[in-house]
């Protein structure tokens, strides 16, 4: 229980970056950019391939956030130079990269043009290299130790995954605080909240699109190429229905914690990535369900995500309405005795 | 300052819903006018506007503005020199955003947009003490996001914005038309005490005959496309509701059909 747990938080801290990106561009922009399935695996896949060929893996992942950036351009480009309608851009961009991904990771295979699948069992990785540092410190035994004194067993492994990936989607978060925060950043919030007014106001509305989504798509891939270090494989398949589990998770964060500042946003949105993964662990350790199932449970929990603040609120409502209805009847009452 | 040569504007043209907008306009601004624009509704008015700010692009003609033959510039990059209000309390502004937020993207107007943090304690100060003219009490709401705002507040908001920067034109089209009469009475005092300020050269169209004769220097009378009627400085001082009426008959041989939206005050 306590390990499945644990490796739902790992997961859903790898995919919080992924549904940051999703927030900036569905959100901010409000540009339903469904380019995500592919540029995940743009991301995954980039990284994997550099990785097979020897780079270190800090430079496999930025260039995998560099080419997911070039991505988001394309179908900014798409979209506001072709004139195409934000959900085809983003489909057609998605379909043009499933083939582009299968070059990219067909580079590694000497007789193949394509690669649908990369293993990194052996390979060094941004945690293996960091675990090697991390584990001469003893932390690990330390803080086992600790928890054997309360009686849990099924303690995991290292601590060390968990402890760089809550730093790197800190900082993450914080830059996202901060660009939103510039006079660029503003410039693309009011993008996507009034577009006849930031123009304006002399901004180039094409040029914000273009860089957000960019932006948005680099975030995406830098979690996919995060996610194939972590489980050590990428694969064609990694991205579908990507792009449903990126607004689950703002869905459910935003339902949760609100959206009353930026700061406040975001943070709700990486939290709710890390419960959307605790739920879906949970849901599969049901013995009724098979991995295979895994599609349906996230439907369901997006549509409880849609679903659920909407009865609460109406019930609030309800309730709000009884009580100052009982208040006021009350306070007849009083005065009519009074008289 | 500004200068309309010979525009041109025709929409769905060559179809049975053909609309000539504009028809051959001529019309030159010195820096400094303040010219207000009247007609009834389907005039162009709109149209003209919308040419200057280049939401449009004209047909034929060209337009100049302080010098420079802006006909092909887009909008974004025209609206460098251009400030604008909108009649619709809700297009001036970004409702999510705070008002210290859309006050930064104003400030930023003719500046080139940075990475840089859009509201620092500097800035902060100058919107507060702009604010503070518009004695409408934002100056103690910086952080409230401005689709709490009443209507009201709102253009007086946009009016701000658009003025920020001096642009080298103001562009107001029925900015106070959506206000009740208070609200409306408040936010024209501030156009005049705004453009006043910074001399801006400003155009601005209403359907309230008395705010036309009130506010500017010059006044013109639009009719299907056209200009029907100027009148400047001297000889707009003495116009009266009146006389405008009888102009409008004697140039166009028949009274005017929209008394009513003309002269709603
Ligand atoms: N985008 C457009 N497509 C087609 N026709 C248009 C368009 N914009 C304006 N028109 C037509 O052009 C004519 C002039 O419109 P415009 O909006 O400039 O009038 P206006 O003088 O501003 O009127 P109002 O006082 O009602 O605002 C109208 O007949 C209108 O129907
Ligand atoms: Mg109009």
């Amino acid at each position: 229980m306590f390990s499945a747990v644990f490796g739902s938080v790992e997961q859903g801290i790898i995919y919080a970056i992924m549904a940051l990106g999703v927030y900036l561009s569905f959100r901010v922009l409000d540009f339903p950019d469904l380019t995500v399935d592919g540029s995940f695996v743009t991301g995954a896949g980039v990284a994997a391939t550099m990785i097979t060929f020897g780079y270190h893996p800090l430079l496999a992942t930025a260039a995998a956030i560099v080419i997911g950036f070039l991505a988001g351009c394309m179908t900014g480009l798409l979209h506001t130079k072709g004139k195409i309608n934000a959900l085809l851009a983003g489909i057609l961009m998605m379909i043009a990269l499933y083939s582009i991904n299968l070059r990219i990771m067909g580079l590694t295979s000497e007789n193949s043009i394509g690669r649908p699948n990369i293993p990194l069992l052996n390979a060094e990785t941004l945690y293996s290299k960091f675990y090697s540092f991390w584990s001469t410190l003893g932390i690990d035994t330390t803080i086992n130790n600790f928890f054997e004194m309360f009686g849990l067993q099924y303690l995991p492994s290292t601590w060390g995954t968990l402890f760089i990936m809550t730093i790197i989607v800190i900082i993450i978060k914080l830059v996202v605080d901060w660009f939103l925060k510039t006079e660029i950043g503003l410039a693309i919030r009011a993008t996507g909240d009034n577009k006849k007014m930031i123009r304006s106001l002399s901004a180039n509305t094409d040029n914000l699109v273009i860089i957000g989504l960019g932006f948005s798509n680099a975030l995406v891939a830098f979690s996919g190429a995060l996610l194939a270090q972590y489980a050590k494989f990428a694969d064609i398949g990694m991205g579908i229905g990507m792009i449903i589990i990126g607004l689950a998770s703002v869905i459910i964060g935003e339902a949760i914690f609100g959206t009353k500042t930026i700061m406040r946003t975001t943070l709700a949105v990486i939290a709710g990535a890390i419960i959307y993964r605790i739920v879906l662990g949970l849901a599969l350790r049901i013995d009724f369900l098979d991995t295979g199932d895994m599609k349906i449970i996230t439907a369901t929990i997006v549509i409880c995500a849609l679903i659920l603040p909407q009865y609460f609120e109406k019930k609030r409502e309800k309730n709000r309405k009884l009580k100052r209805h009982a208040e006021r009847l009350s306070l007849k009452k009083e005065e009519n005795s009074v008289a | 300052m500004l200068k309309l040569n010979q525009i041109n504007k025709v929409f769905n043209e060559a179809t049975p819903d053909e609309k000539i907008a504009l028809d051959q306009i001529n019309l030159t601004l010195n820096t400094g006018d303040f010219m207000t624009v009247i007609g009834s509704n389907g005039a162009g008015k709109s149209t003209m506007l919308n040419m200057v700010s280049g939401s449009l692009t004209p047909d034929f003609g060209e337009i100049e503005i302080a010098g420079k033959d802006v006909t092909k510039y887009p909008e974004f990059k025209r609206s460098q020199m251009i400030g604008r209000v909108f009649q619709d309390p809700m297009a001036g502004t970004a409702p999510s955003m705070t008002i210290e937020e859309n006050l930064a993207m104003a400030y930023s107007r003719n500046k080139k947009r940075i990475l840089r943090k859009a509201v620092d304690k500097k800035r902060r100060e100058i919107f507060r003490l702009a604010l503070e003219k518009l004695n409408l009490n934002l100056e103690n709401r910086l952080n409230a996001k401005v689709g709490m705002l009443s209507g009201g507040e709102r253009q007086a908001l946009s009016l701000l914005m658009a003025t920020f920067t001096q642009p080298s034109i103001l562009l107001l089209d029925e900015h106070t038309a959506a206000l009740d009469p208070a609200r409306a009475e408040i936010i024209t005092n501030l156009t005049k005490q705004l453009v006043e300020k910074d001399q801006l050269t400003t155009l601005m169209i209403t359907h309230n005959m008395q705010q036309a004769l009130d506010l500017g220097n010059r006044l013109i009378m639009m009719d299907k496309g056209q200009i029907i009627l100027e009148v400047e400085a001297e000889d707009k001082k003495k116009l009266t509701i009146p006389k405008l009426m009888d102009e409008f008959q004697r140039i166009r041989g028949e009274k005017l059909t929209s008394d009513k939206a003309l002269l709603s005050f």
